[in-house]
């Protein structure tokens, strides 16, 4: 949980975004809008009707000829959506239209809509060209986006496992699945901060409401529901609805993150923002403070982080060799600290964090400082 | 953030204040050589506002006029890793250098990459250097052999004993390494803890600090005494800023003690802090003539008993055996003598709605087995003062000489 902080980075790149999307209606071509580019969407094919057409005013004339509900969409070469239809059905058909620059597109048609979907490349030409970057931030942006993605898919039927635990009353099983149900949120959650609006629904704690929020009507999420498993210790009709409002927020959590605003500088920044929650939040036992199982978040924290790094690494390696080997090695001296707060590694099953002194929490703040500091040189590392 | 002091950079005050003006545009412009103290004095600089020299043989904040205010850090080593507590200390000292000329740390606190976070915290930006010095100092602990230091821990660097009444909290005592930052202004000291501390993330980890709010001692003999919070002046007969012989008798470690092991030590000196608690609630309710006779001296002046002004030599045999000035002078001591630069502090309240009061004591010394120890061992059995005071947190550490020049690193001499 965090306020919702817009760094500059990404209020530039949401500018940039603009014009590319709306910032040259006056050099559209009229003859593209009529002729268009057909889709014609099948269950294991996504036909195109070329491989290029004139950027500017681009409409698609999508016809769904499978057996599947579909979706299709327009990407940047990082994975970033241009534009998007959702739920076009067996035999029928939707048009698209959006205002694109030249440059290297993909057009994705996803039957069933999940999974990765069907790709196919196309070229837009002529017009001003999108600004371009590296093959290599692309790339990084691109795997970001997906491991974003799959972190908000695996997610869902986990809190439904919490969620229904709730439903059925059973306290036990409800306080067991907890932790394990927030572990993608923790893991990307500067991506759904950014949304703005889902994070204050799913993840807020009692003292983040607001004056004249009244804590009985007006607090939903997961703290809610901590605080009835481990304080109040007993679910309620109220419990079982807010059971149902989560797995409805996190639906549309995962609907939006392909949405995203995603730069490199915004992953570094990120990785960042990830050890900040974990400074002030975690290793001062707030986040958890009635299932104190704060432990699981710090690790989740610390993956997700870590994940932007690694996809970062070889663009920063080429900046500041030095920063990324300080960073390789403060990764490792956290997660093996982390480690002894656990019997078994491939488990999220950790320590519970009021059995965790004062002393050890003191170590636990050193190795976040020690990584925090150096993390947040990563984004000038990576621009330079 | 390793640029020396005189390289290009911003400076936090590019106009020249009125008051000091002609020293700091030296410590501005003037570069590494016209700074560096000649050796054994230092020139009493009063002027607020002015820059301190930062090289020179001894470090400054000993024997310089002391500061207003303090801010005062232990740390504790986190790495095991000896290059990598070397490369600090070389980065500690360039930024070292900067804060004392007035200047920024680093590339500065505006105008880099906006993508990264400046060098520079800011919070000193437009403030004068502030008469600031940074001293360092190592603690007995630095010497277990993690760093292959054991048989370079010089002999005056003694564990102190267990005095009586002494109630240490060990969160507020020891520490591998230790920065007394002393300035005229408190935002400027703390942005120099600060600016450390962070630099050190990952080496380093603050153990604990102080604030400091008000000067307790003098270095300036023609000044008054500053007044402790018993509202008494204390400390009267300290070492005086610029009595060299004074200072190599009691203060400076000379080559002659240095040896062995411990040879890295000439030039430098050992400093006692002690966290004392004091009561000022029961204090306050202690006639005038039995405070008066706690210390020894008369509230108004601070004349020993019997004398007319706070500097004239007691009569020790006039006053109480248990009163504070006759057990602790000198002369009742084998003519053990530190160089005192103590600050008041206020912690704010202890939950019991007293005041978390005190004297942060600093205390500076050839010896510490000929200086602190036999004083406090004397005060600690028969001091009349023990029942309005405890002491809370206890450190001792091994202040090396100064940083000669630009080339120079705090602890060279230890390292290499």
């Amino acid at each position: 949980m965090r306020a919702v902080r817009t760094t500059a980075a990404t209020a530039l790149a949401g500018a940039a975004v603009l014009a590319a999307v709306t910032g040259c209606t006056a050099k559209s071509d009229p003859k593209a809008a009529a002729d268009g580019i057909t889709v014609i969407a099948k269950d294991d094919a996504c036909e195109v009707s070329g491989k290029e057409f004139p950027a500017g005013h681009v409409t698609l004339n999508v016809e769904n000829r499978g057996s599947k509900i579909t979706e299709v969409y327009v990407l940047y070469p990082d994975d970033r959506i241009v534009t998007e239809r959702e739920n076009i059905g067996p035999g029928t058909k939707a048009t698209l239209t959006a205002e694109i620059k030249a440059g290297a597109y993909a057009i994705v048609c996803k039957p069933g809509m999940t999974g990765a979907g069907i790709r196919q490349a196309v070229t837009l030409t002529g017009g001003a060209a999108a600004p371009k970057r590296s093959a290599e931030m692309d790339s990084a942006v691109a795997s970001y986006r997906q491991y974003v993605q799959a972190q908000a898919e695996e997610t869902l039927p986990r809190v439904k496992v919490f969620t229904d635990a709730v439903r059925a009353g059973d306290l036990e099983a409800a306080k067991k699945a907890y932790a394990n149900s927030r572990v993608g949120w923790e893991r990307t959650e500067p991506v759904a901060e950014s949304f703005g609006d889902i994070d204050p629904k799913v993840d807020v704690r009692e003292d983040g409401l607001e004056e004249g929020q009244d804590p009985a009507k007006d607090w939903t999420g997961w703290h809610r529901l901590e605080k009835a498993l481990w304080h109040d210790k007993k679910i309620t009709t109220r419990e079982k609805q807010l059971a149902d409002q989560l797995d409805k927020d996190l639906a549309d959590w995962k609907k939006r993150v392909g949405t995203a605003e995603i730069t490199p500088t915004s992953m570094a920044n990120g990785a960042k923002e990830l050890l900040d929650e974990v400074a002030t939040g975690k290793v001062t036992g707030e986040e958890e403070r009635y299932s104190h199982t704060d432990l699981v978040d710090f690790k989740a924290n610390v993956e997700g982080a870590q994940m932007s790094f690694d996809l970062l690494k070889p663009v920063a390696a080429k900046n500041d060799a030095a920063l990324v080997a300080e960073l390789d090695k403060q990764f490792g001296a956290l997660n093996t600290l982390l480690d002894q707060y656990r019997a078994d590694k491939a488990s999220y099953d950790f320590t519970s964090y009021d059995k965790v002194g004062k002393e050890q929490r003191k170590e636990l703040s050193d190795a976040v400082n020690a990584l925090a500091e150096p993390l947040s040189k990563l984004a000038a590392a990576v621009v330079k | 953030m390793t640029t020396g002091p005189h390289a290009a950079g911003p400076a936090r005050r590019t106009v020249l204040a009125a008051g000091g003006g002609l020293a700091l545009g030296a410590a501005v412009t003037g570069g590494a050589v016209a700074l560096t103290r000649d050796g054994d004095t230092a020139a009493p600089v009063a002027d607020s506002g002015a820059a301190v020299p930062f090289h020179g043989a001894h470090q400054a904040g000993i024997a310089t006029a002391v500061q207003d205010r303090l801010h005062f850090a232990a740390f504790d080593v986190t790495t095991d890793d000896r290059e990598k507590l070397v490369r600090l200390l070389k980065e500690w000292t360039r930024a070292a250098e900067r804060m004392a000329a007035g200047r920024e740390v680093g590339d500065g606190a505006h105008g880099g990459l906006p993508e990264a976070p400046p060098d520079d915290t800011g919070e000193a930006l437009g403030l004068k250097p502030s008469r600031l010095t940074l001293t360092l100092g190592f603690g007995p602990s630095l010497f277990d052999g993690r760093f292959g230091l054991k048989d370079r821990r010089p002999g005056a660097l003694v564990d102190l004993p267990r005095f009586p009444g002494d109630n240490l909290d060990p969160a507020r005592s020891g520490g591998d390494l230790c920065v007394q930052a002393c300035a005229d202004d408190p935002q400027v000291a703390v942005h120099a803890i600060r600016s450390l501390a962070r630099i050190g993330f990952g080496t380093v980890s603050v153990r604990w600090s102080q604030l400091g709010f008000g000067k307790t001692s003098s270095t300036t003999p023609d000044a008054q005494t500053p007044r402790n919070l018993f509202g008494f002046k204390d400390g009267t007969r300290n070492v005086s800023g610029d009595d060299s012989a004074g200072l190599d008798k009691h203060v400076w470690v000379g080559a002659k003690d240095a040896t062995g092991g411990g040879a890295w030590m000439a030039g430098g000196s050992y400093l006692v802090a002690r966290r004392i608690r004091m009561n000022v609630e029961t204090w306050d309710r202690t006639s005038l003539a039995e405070q008066e006779d706690v210390f020894g001296r008369d509230k108004k002046e601070g004349a020993a008993v019997g004398k007319a002004k706070e500097h004239d030599e007691p009569f020790l045999k006039a006053l109480k055996p248990d009163s504070h000035v006759r057990l602790a002078h000198p002369d009742s001591n084998g003519g053990a003598t530190l160089l005192r630069r103590g600050y008041s502090f206020t912690d704010g309240t202890d939950g019991l709605g007293r005041l978390d009061a005190g004297l942060f004591f600093l205390a500076y010394q050839r010896d510490v087995r000929s200086g602190f120890v036999p004083v406090q061992t004397a005060l600690a059995r028969s001091d009349a003062l023990n029942e309005y005071i405890q002491h809370v947190g206890s450190a001792v550490f091994a202040v090396p000489p100064g940083v000669r020049d630009a080339d120079d690193w705090w602890g060279r001499g230890l390292f290499s």
